[in-house]
């Protein structure tokens, strides 16, 4: 059997911890930017600041995963 | 590595060798796909820029108004971002974002090949960028770019422990900004790959695997339209990035 398919699979896991903080971030934009239309084109740019920020670690994860796959 | 028999994913991202100009010292040297796509990209957006603004209407036909609009908006970025005297870096960013930008959409036409899902190409623009800062910010501020590192408000006693932490993350920046444009193609373009080959895989099963195959092949539809939108945001992201580290360049004491 081979361990390192194992630990990439494990190592994916990461990714899905990501999409939660993404989703965090543009569901609590979204749920701002209804209660204040006015003020959610400026803040557009943080949200995405933010969502590039905590995807970058759920790519991390990616990049293991990928790194054992292909060993 | 997959099997040669299974429908191998990763395949797309070989690096094939188009003209071979042969070895000079040691390194090859050689025109391959990936320099092929990265030429296209520079030509196409040359040629588009140059030929919508050729006119120079006062009221822009629809190329114009185009390229117009791209230009404005990352106008608009870095006005938002480092103010008014970010209007210097504007080429800079503007380059780095059409460049990415065409290179991502590129990637998406079935067949073409996606330099962006490259780490080397990726990494290569991280660190122009975080040098681009570095420079700007010793000759913009001389000596007073480490105060960077040294956070205004801090007990003295935790200080070093915080300058070693800033840093760390400084130097992280070129890591992050290349890996996660490089992630987010190559994961993109894996599952779209891993999804086409369910299709492959189904209709070896006959009639019925033809007829279940179109779920599949409907995720691949649904895929690629995420795929654009993640092809935008990330030129987005990378070139946003590149301005909120200029501004650290430009305004080293937060």
């Amino acid at each position: 059997m081979e361990m390192n398919l194992l630990g990439a699979g494990l190592a994916a896991v990461g990714m899905g911890l990501a999409a939660i903080g993404v989703g965090n971030i543009f569901g609590n934009f979204i749920s701002g930017a209804l209660r204040n239309p006015s003020a959610a084109k400026e803040q557009f740019t943080n949200a995405l600041i933010g969502a590039a920020l905590a995807e970058g670690l759920g790519i991390f994860a990616f990049v293991v995963a990928i790194l054992l796959y292909t060993k | 590595m997959a099997s040669p028999d299974k429908v191998d994913p990763i395949h797309q991202f070989i690096i094939n060798d188009l003209v071979n100009f042969g070895n000079f010292g040691g390194y090859k040297i050689a025109f391959q796909n990936s320099s092929l796509f990265m030429l296209v990209a520079v030509v196409l957006i040359v040629g588009f820029l140059s030929l919508a603004i050729s006119g120079r209407a006062m009221i822009p036909g629809r190329m114009q108004s185009a390229a117009e609009a791209l230009y404005e908006y990352i106008e608009g970025l870095i006005d938002q971002v480092l103010g008014h005297e970010g209007r210097a870096y504007l080429p800079f960013v503007f380059s780095i974002f059409t460049f990415v930008l065409t290179l991502n959409f590129l990637g998406l036409i079935p067949y073409f090949y996606t330099v962006t899902s490259q780490i080397i190409v990726t990494a290569a623009l991280a660190v122009m960028v975080i040098l681009t800062v570095i420079i700007v910010g010793f000759a913009k501020n001389g000596i007073g770019f480490l105060g960077l590192f040294v956070p205004h408000g801090v007990p003295i006693a935790i200080l070093p422990l915080i300058s070693l932490i800033e840093i760390i993350s400084f130097f992280a920046r070129p890591i992050s900004l290349s890996l996660r444009l490089f992630g987010n193609m190559l994961a993109g373009h894996i599952v779209l790959k891993v999804f086409a080959g369910f299709i492959i895989s189904l209709s070896a099963f006959g009639a019925v695997g033809i007829v279940g195959a179109i779920a599949p092949f409907g995720m691949v539809v649904a895929i690629t339209a995420l795929e654009i939108l993640v092809a935008g945001l990330q030129a987005l992201v990378f070139s946003l990035l590149t301005c909120i580290y200029l501004k650290d360049a430009l305004h080293p004491h937060h």
